[in-house]
């Protein structure tokens, strides 16, 4: 860890969180990459996995609940020469956040966007989240979840997205695999890790998730976009994890000219005196 | 010299082309021009009317009574006849059922057919407004050659010369021919303006009034390279700009006050990320949907307060294009120097209404981006909220330079940007970001003036009533011996106080005039200053108030 220089901070996540893997697999993805943690953004909103910019030396943008994507968005618009990534909670990617979580997915960003599912509201203090299974009690829903759960994998690729995957934070190797792959991706990579938080659900703990999971192996075809919606539904006895789908296509970056073809928009150019003159003269 | 022609008809008769080609071709021949444009919230039907003010002096107010009408209905005839001056005329299609004796019933629709394009009929009506005034029709062929493909201009250009030749002159017009002078509404200008300061991203979601700057930019996205985004939602547009802003560009986003008012939590996070940002509030009548496609100045105290907590921001109104132009240069220089938002803010009447202005300047446009880069980073750790003796932290650019770590928070921070609960750190920080508002003081333009320096009644406004309040002075010291003076605010937040205290001391009449219900600039004033006006004239129908309107409502002022 060492020599990728990418520092540990004091945390203010409960010991055992589920947090603390993928914290760590992040750090290990980019030294793997040999990313410079200056050309790093991790973006967050609010809740226990958007502190995750606090806790790495990279750059850190904390913003407002559910409104880490429009930010990122921006900055890899604004900078592509920069590796942005977002780690964010279910409450504040498929809640607060979710009309953003589905137009970023039809912008097709160059990001990798890391949603840290713990299927429950942990910094609130245990409320149910949009994961949250039909029929797990909380303080506020004492009669149990009645909403139906948010399939965020489905939910992606209904929309296009072209870098669906899903991981466990308990199995931090894999983690790392899968991280790395989003993060290599032309284009908007979304991958939802689950997360069992220690703390608040009782339901989906490291247990539950260990006796369900199972990895997609190399007889698993990503580019099979029907494959992937069949995927997509598995939940429940049977929870599979790895790349679900995968197919490069045009980035919003590439269907800009200027964008595309150019310095990076942060390093170029002002209009020149003389365009803005001509641009004032078209009103004459 | 001094005209007043009305356009009216129902929305999709081509009302904004007929109105371009008439302003547009007068003001090459040298006319100065004021043109307001009322339209409805719908696509197709309803009533809508635009008025061309044009004249020999400038301008810099509509004008209610009119000098004739091109009706397109016969609605416009009995909607407006009221407001038709007693030698007036009325250019209306033969088939109207209405009389009166300035209307002139012309085979407007026959002769369209007959050029075999109904569409035309609008050139037909040009062709006869020119023949009235005794103008000669090369600057308006001109004009519409621009605008039309080769086939319809001509199918045009003989329209106009038929309607030519349906009338006898009623005035014989002389022109200066001295075409300087550009023609432009409030949005254009402020567009022109965001480009003028480098600004290389726009992110906004589409509402009425503010739209227009957000057309403009996009119509020059490729040349300028400058990134237009529209948002899934006003709070995903003023997120995204203060992400651009945080990755180094200068950012900005424009909305309405519905749209301003999801935005406001985002206008505290670039208070407390102290990342710089612009945003055009352009005002509509509220609350709510209210009147979507009409003016009101309703928005001030809103503005002003916007957000939780305690933050600085500036506040600036915008008065005519010329304004828009320049302050919105200034909006961002000053978003950077003191890494704050900076809220411009204008209405539908100055968004839509075009006139006649000198070009602007670009030598006169300056840009500082008051960023740092290695120089400054050599050999010390960055910290993203430095506590200088200012409060203002020297900002680099994420990514630019090895071994610095660019920390933005929403939650409480120290110098490094980490999150911290240290009651020390929260009031050194609250200390550091309030003081900017101190520095802004000296930052701060004082209000216009018109009339008399030493004026026993003294008016108040802000930001578009501009025009219509300094043609009111003109007209109330003309006609009276009373002392008129009037101040008009741009800068509003903070309220720059100093020549407002010299002339309330003179005063004995304070009356403020705002397009609102409750008199939010004089309840601001009185906040600020103590001083608190005698008398108001608040005007919130949603239609603009002339200074013809104003000079009479002042006279019933004791
Ligand atoms: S509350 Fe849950 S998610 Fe939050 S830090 Fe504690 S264990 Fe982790």
């Amino acid at each position: 860890m060492s020599e990728c220089n990418l520092n540990t901070f004091e945390t203010a996540w409960c010991p055992g969180c589920g947090n603390f893997n993928i914290l760590d697999a992040l750090k290990t993805a980019l030294c793997d990459l040999k990313i410079e943690p200056h050309k790093v953004v991790v973006a967050a909103g609010i809740g226990q996995a958007a502190k995750t910019p606090q806790y790495i030396n990279t750059n850190g943008f904390c913003g407002l609940h559910g409104r880490a994507v429009p930010p990122a968005a921006a900055i890899k618009i604004v900078n592509k020469d920069m590796t942005v990534i977002i780690d964010s909670g279910d409450g504040d990617t498929y809640g607060e956040g979710g009309n953003h979580f589905i137009h970023n997915i039809r912008r097709n960003i160059d990001i990798a966007h890391f949603v840290h599912n713990n299927q429950i509201y942990g910094l609130t203090k245990g409320q149910a989240s949009p994961t949250t299974d039909v029929g797990h009690k909380t303080q506020v829903q004492p009669i149990g979840s009645v909403n139906i759960p948010m399939n965020p994998i489905l939910l992606a690729l209904s929309l296009g997205a072209g870098f669906v995957a899903r991981a466990f934070s308990g199995d931090k190797e894999h983690l790392v695999s899968i991280m790395k792959e989003a993060i290599k991706y032309r284009g908007y990579a979304f991958l939802d890790i689950l997360q069992p938080c220690v703390s608040f659900n009782k339901v989906n703990t490291f247990s539950w998730y260990n006796k369900r999971i199972y990895k997609l192996d190399e007889n698993y075809d990503f580019s099979d976009k029907h494959k992937a919606i069949e995927k997509s539904m598995e939940w429940g006895d049977k929870i599979p994890i790895g790349i679900i789908y995968k197919k490069e296509f045009e980035t919003y970056h590439d269907k800009v000219d200027f964008l595309k073809d150019d310095k990076a928009l942060i390093d170029l150019e002002n209009i020149s005196s003389q365009s803005l003159k001509e641009y004032i003269n078209e009103f004459i | 010299m001094d005209y007043n022609i009305l356009i009216g008809g129902s929305a999709g008769q081509g009302m904004e082309t007929l109105t371009f080609i008439i302003e547009k071709a007068l003001k090459r021949m040298g006319f100065e021009i004021f043109t307001i444009r009322d339209y409805m919230s719908r696509v197709r039907g309803g009533h809508n009317f635009t008025q061309i003010r044009f004249g020999d002096t400038s301008f810099s107010s509509h004008r209610d009574e009119i000098n004739g009408i091109i009706a397109l209905n016969d609605e416009t005839i009995s909607l407006h006849i009221e407001r038709l001056s007693d030698n007036g005329f009325i250019i209306a299609d033969e088939s109207a059922q209405y009389e009166h004796k300035g209307l002139k019933k012309l085979p407007l629709k026959s002769s369209a057919k007959k050029i075999g394009n109904v569409k035309v009929i609008g050139s037909v009506a040009i062709g006869s407004l020119f023949k009235l005034f005794n103008l000669n029709l090369s600057c308006v062929e001109k004009v519409i050659e621009e605008l039309f493909s080769s086939d319809a201009a001509s199918q045009n250009i003989t329209a106009l010369k038929e309607g030519n030749n349906l009338v006898d002159p009623i005035y014989n017009l002389n022109y200066s021919k001295k075409d300087d002078k550009i023609l432009i509404n409030g949005n254009d200008a402020i567009g022109l303006g965001v480009l003028a300061a480098g600004c290389k991203f726009y992110s906004a979601y589409p509402m009425t009034p503010s739209t227009s700057i957000m057309n403009y930019l996009a119509s020059k996205m490729q040349e300028a390279k400058i990134v237009v985004e529209q948002a899934e939602d006003e709070i995903a547009a003023i997120n995204m700009a203060i992400g651009a802003s945080y990755a180094g560009v200068r950012a900005m986003t424009g909305t309405s006050g519905g749209g301003f008012a999801l935005m406001v939590e985002a206008l505290g996070l670039s208070g407390m990320q102290e990342l710089p940002l612009v945003i055009a509030e352009i005002q509509r009548p509220g609350p709510v949907t209210g009147f979507p496609t009409r003016t009101e100045q309703s928005d001030l105290k809103f503005i002003i307060s916007a957000s939780h907590g305690e933050f600085p921001r500036m506040v600036i109104a915008l008065k005519n294009p010329h304004d828009c132009f320049y302050q919105t240069v200034r909006a961002f220089n000053i978003a950077d120097k003191y890494r704050i938002p900076v809220i411009i803010v204008g209405d539908q009447y100055l968004a839509d209404s075009t006139c006649t202005v000198t070009p602007f300047d670009v030598t006169k446009v300056e840009i500082n981006r008051y960023l740092n880069d290695d120089e400054y980073i050599k050999d010390k750790e960055y910290k993203t909220y430095e506590l200088t003796k200012s409060g203002i932290s020297p900002r680099i650019i994420p990514g630019k330079i090895k071994g610095t770590r660019v920390l933005v928070d929403s939650d409480e921070h120290d110098e490094f940007g980490k999150i911290t609960e240290s009651s020390e750190v929260r009031i050194n920080m609250t200390n550091k970001r309030l003081n900017k508002l101190e520095l802004l003081k000296e930052e701060l333009i004082e209000p216009s003036y018109y009339g008399e320096e030493d004026a026993k009644v003294l008016i108040l406004a802000w930001g578009s009533l501009d025009g219509p309040v300094k043609e009111a002075v003109n007209l109330l010291n003309n006609s009276s011996d009373r002392k008129y003076g009037a101040m008009v605010f741009g800068d509003v937040w903070p309220l720059p106080i100093k020549l407002l205290n010299e002339k309330a001391k003179n005063a004995t009449t304070i009356v403020n005039v705002e397009q609102n219900a409750t008199g939010q600039l004089a309840s601001i004033i009185m906040e600020v200053t103590g001083i608190r006006c005698n008398s108001s004239i608040l005007k919130y129908d949603g239609r603009p108030i002339s200074g013809q309107e104003i000079f009479n409502k002042m006279m019933e002022v004791k």
